[in-house]
């Protein structure tokens, strides 16, 4: 069963650690996937900033994209991102750990991203 | 507004922030993760370096390069609200619009778009949507502006990073409502004839 790999995921943290940590327990389950991460500023701080998103969404090999996130400014920041790149954006507010945690190993399985969304809902909080 | 009273603004609201910097920290720390004040610093002395180096032609182009060093250096949510508010103002210049009423009126609906927020939230909408009705009335001024960021200490935080004190947000001012107020303040002085 082949991962789907069509499909890329990219984890927004305002700290580098957190995406890190999310990454570390998704590979586990999921080492085939696209995945990429932006966490922290551009300059290393604790926050968001679109251009270190953007990087995030220009580094990943898939044009379409489940993204997910910690707090506040990393929505807004993505919703600033989604104007300025060509790929192809799907947000997701849900639980943070636990939403990159499904999706991840669904992608591994081969799930589509409808699929995906169907376990996704129950996971929504913000 | 032309762009050489644009350029005066940035320049008293760098002058205004950095004096204010503790001060909108100490806000921050009081019902957010007080980084309020440093963001805003580095923002805004990205902006005074981007003017520098991109050299603006028109009033459009200034507000561009002024939204482009927010997005890229604040961090915080004020990065994405206050790069949205010059952004919506580059889009109406572009349209050969000038006039001050109606660029805080496209910058206010922007901030309100872009982060959901509602007026009695405790956010910076607290200011800039009646800073916007205010200023088309004729009555934007310093006494009103203080009167809309005092407003805002009274109200539970319902966005934002404090909005996860519930009511312990409540007695203290929006740091944003703040920055927000000064940047009003200092357009008034920018372009007062």
């Amino acid at each position: 069963m082949a991962a789907n790999t069509q499909t890329g995921m990219v984890l927004v943290s305002h700290v580098p650690e957190i995406v890190a940590g999310i990454s570390k327990l998704i590979r586990q389950v999921a080492p085939d996937i696209n995945l990429t991460t932006a966490g922290g500023t551009s300059d290393g701080d604790i926050g968001t900033d679109a251009t270190h998103i953007l990087q995030a969404i220009d580094d990943n090999h898939a044009d379409e994209l489940m993204v997910f996130y910690d707090l506040g400014s990393a929505k807004m920041n993505l919703d600033l991102v989604t104007d300025m790149t060509d790929k192809t954006l799907h947000r997701y507010d849900v639980a943070f750990v636990e939403g990159a945690y499904t999706a991840a190993a669904l992608l591994q399985a081969g799930d589509s991203r409808a699929e995906i969304e169907k376990q996704l809902a129950p996971l929504k909080i913000k | 507004m032309n762009v050489e009273q644009v350029k005066q603004w940035m320049q008293l609201y760098q002058t205004e922030i950095e004096k204010n910097k503790d001060y909108l920290s100490q806000l921050d720390t009081d019902i957010g993760d007080g980084d309020h004040g440093n963001n805003m610093a580095r923002g805004v002395d990205a902006v005074a370096a981007g003017l520098a180096k991109d050299n603006p032609a028109d009033l459009a182009q200034t507000f561009k390069s002024i939204a482009m060093s927010l997005i890229s250096k604040v961090g915080g949510a004020s990065g994405p609200l206050y790069g949205t508010a010059f952004l919506e103002m580059a889009k109406a210049a572009k349209d050969s619009e000038s006039d001050i009423p109606t660029l805080l009126q496209a910058a206010a609906d922007g901030v309100a778009k872009r982060g959901g927020a509602k007026v009695g939230d405790k956010t910076m909408v607290d200011v800039w949507t009646p800073a916007a009705q205010d200023a088309k009335a004729g009555q934007l001024n310093a006494a009103n502006i203080d009167k809309l960021v005092e407003a805002t200490k009274p109200l539970r935080a319902l966005k934002g990073r404090a909005s996860y004190l519930g009511e312990r947000s409540i007695g203290h001012l929006d740091p944003g409502a703040v920055s927000t107020g000064m940047l009003l303040k200092t357009l008034l002085q920018a372009t007062a004839k």
